[in-house]
């Protein structure tokens, strides 16, 4: 991958199943050393777009490159180049984490003089070295999810995708794996593309790639996203809510509800306006809450929809058939 | 990073790796882990070795002994022991049912997820399959190796080159079975769906092979059922081994070891071999083919 280049560039990329345009020509590029995320419900295309990326899926239109190869024309160099976590597990139970990486090394062509001595670096960096010798299937899902990391870089990847790689683990293992997504970041010359549905694993992104039905809707840091949606939430808890409410709508001209308890209004840099609140309401405060909006508002913004209430619509049909396709 | 990394390294301390681009030895390297693969798993499952036993040792010494006892009564024959007779059959059974679980195994890989880390590895299909059909075909003459340690049992000698030509026999045999059943998991989804067309497969193969009878002076239609089973011309030769090595009359021989026929013209065993052989590869090259395609 010559300088400058980037490290995953997207042109238009199309897949259909059949009647169903899973991916409608997207166009993005991500650059060199980047955590890229896409961030969507499930069956937003997510997957299909990893899978077109990885070679195991080919595109019905469109073109990209990754590690500077064509997914196309040059599968064997690109697959020489990427790593994968896949979204289900696809290690062997019956191996031991040590018989997974070796099993991998030598698919991958590792050279032997080297494979030794990476292969414990990769362990010792997921902190599996003293279990290599267990069979994988006796390892918890944390662990399990921690050596697929592990054998996605054996072979220094210069791009690694993760397909929701947090997926079905506790909060404190999903914290652990992220560490050790921004250790890597730090330690080599990577760059990690990867899928979630949680939106605050996105926050940890440089850059976001929102994903609704097929297409990307919008594109930016997590900060300027939220930047984007605008305005501040403040809640207020007040010795009168009604007066407040009719104070806020007479002085400032917002309209405010009482929502889980609270006066709850929004207004631009909510921080600077606090000062004018005390000083301008004429209602005795309680307490004062300011919240940044979330990334969570920021895809309510672009979708109309929460995450969650998108994924109950999203039709399993078309997951089902994106993932029978998988196969 | 600590640990003692020796390795010219892009960042301090971080061994970087170099994946070199394709070549045979690459594709070879990958051949030998997918077998190596096949035997640590079959290694593992014991269970899988002792349960693989049972079948075949059944057939030996219940049926063989059951029977065998019919036979002398009746009078007419004897001289040869059935056990004897059926003791190749038994073996090629053993091997057919090993290899056809080892070629299963692409299915649960499918199912398990496992296939994907080998697809979309910078290797060939070609030599994913190749090293599961070597793989399956030695798993199953480790297991058919058991059998042939059982031969005093069923009365035939421990020579040590009959023993050899068994095992050979029954590797080139496996080797055919597995393709066979890798070109079948290339298509199948699921275990259930698998081991129920292998039952459905094998059940035929196996009583239409001449692994349980001789199969001179059968009704047409079955003499054509069976000269058409692949897995006569495997059983065959594992037969004409063992008599070999055992001291019979000619008239006994005639009768219990006829040898596959084709119109009246005895099928010699190095073609035999060399059909069984042309099966393995042919439904080898089918596994590749719908491997490739399935990308």
């Amino acid at each position: 991958m010559p300088d400058g280049e980037s490290a995953v560039e997207v042109d238009g990329l199309i897949k259909r199943f059949g009647e169903v345009e899973a991916v409608r020509g997207i166009a993005f590029a991500v650059r060199p050393g980047e955590i890229f995320g896409f961030l969507g419900p499930n069956g937003a295309g997510k997957s299909t777009t990893i899978n077109m990326l990885c070679t195991l899926l080919r595109p019905s239109g469109g073109k990209a490159r990754v590690a500077g190869y064509d997914i196309v024309t040059e599968r064997d160099d690109v697959r020489r180049n990427i790593g994968l976590v896949f979204q289900d597990p696809t290690l062997d139970g019956y191996l031991s984490g040590e018989q997974n990486l070796r099993f991998h090394a030598e698919l991958y062509g590792v050279p032997r003089q080297v494979t030794g001595p990476r292969i414990r670096q990769v362990l010792e960096m997921v902190g599996l070295w003293d279990r290599r010798g267990d069979l994988a299937q006796t390892y918890s899902g944390g662990m399990k999810r921690r050596l697929e990391i592990a054998r996605g870089l054996l072979h220094s990847p210069r791009v690694l995708f993760l397909d929701e790689p947090t997926v079905g683990l506790d909060p404190q293992t999903r914290a652990s794996i992220w560490e050790y997504i921004r250790q890597l970041k730090e330690s080599e010359e990577i760059t990690i593309f990867m899928t979630t549905h949680y939106m605050d694993e996105a926050e940890y992104c440089d850059r976001i790639a929102i994903m609704d039905s097929g297409g990307i809707v919008a594109l930016d840091t997590p900060e300027a996203l939220k930047a984007g949606v605008g305005e501040d939430r403040v809640r207020i808890q007040t010795a009168d809510d009604t007066a407040a409410i009719a104070a806020l709508a007479d002085r400032f001209g917002l309209a405010a509800v009482v929502s889980e308890g609270a006066v709850t209004f929004s207004v631009p840099a909510g921080e600077e306006f606090v000062p004018r609140l005390f000083g301008g309401l004429g209602v005795p405060i309680r307490s004062v809450s300011v919240s940044r909006p979330s990334l969570d508002d920021v895809f309510m913004s672009f979708t109309g929809s929460t995450i969650r209430d998108a994924e109950s619509t999203t039709s399993d049909r078309l997951r089902m058939m994106m993932r029978a396709a998988r196969r | 990073m600590t640990s003692g990394v020796e390795t010219a390294a892009p960042a301090p301390g971080v061994a970087g790796v170099r994946v070199p681009e394709r070549s045979v030895r690459h594709d070879l390297r990958a051949v030998k882990i997918v077998l190596h693969r096949e035997l640590i798993r079959f290694w593992r499952d014991k269970l899988r070795m002792v349960s693989g036993l049972i079948q075949p040792v059944l057939w030996l010494l219940v049926m063989g002994t059951g029977l065998s006892n019919l036979i002398t009564s009746g009078g007419a024959r004897g001289g040869v022991d059935l056990k004897t007779f059926i003791f190749p059959g038994v073996c090629a059974m053993s091997v057919m049912f090993t290899a056809m679980f080892s070629a299963g195994s692409i299915v649960w890989d499918r199912e398990f997820g496992f296939l994907r880390e080998m697809l979309v590895a910078p290797v060939s299909r070609s030599a994913i399959v190749v090293g599961k059909c070597i793989g399956g075909a030695f798993v199953a003459t480790v297991q058919g190796a058991v059998i042939v340690a059982l031969a005093g049992l069923a009365g035939v000698p421990y020579d040590p080159l009959l023993l050899l030509q068994l095992l050979g026999l029954m590797f080139v045999g496996a080797f055919a079975l597995t393709g066979f059943g890798v070109m079948m998991a290339a298509r199948i989804k699921t275990m259930q769906s698998f081991f129920g067309l292998m039952q459905m497969a094998m059940m035929p193969m196996m009583f239409l092979s001449g692994a349980l009878y001789p199969l001179n002076g059968l009704p047409t239609w079955l003499t054509i059922l069976t000269r058409f089973n692949p897995l006569t011309y495997a059983v065959d030769p594992l037969r004409q081994a063992v008599f070999a090595h055992l001291d019979v009359s000619p008239a006994l021989e005639r009768t219990f070891n006829p040898g596959v026929t084709w119109n009246g013209w005895v099928v010699p065993v190095w073609l035999e071999i060399l059909i069984v052989l042309a099966m393995g590869f042919g439904l080898m090259g089918v596994a590749i083919l719908e491997f490739r395609r399935a990308d």
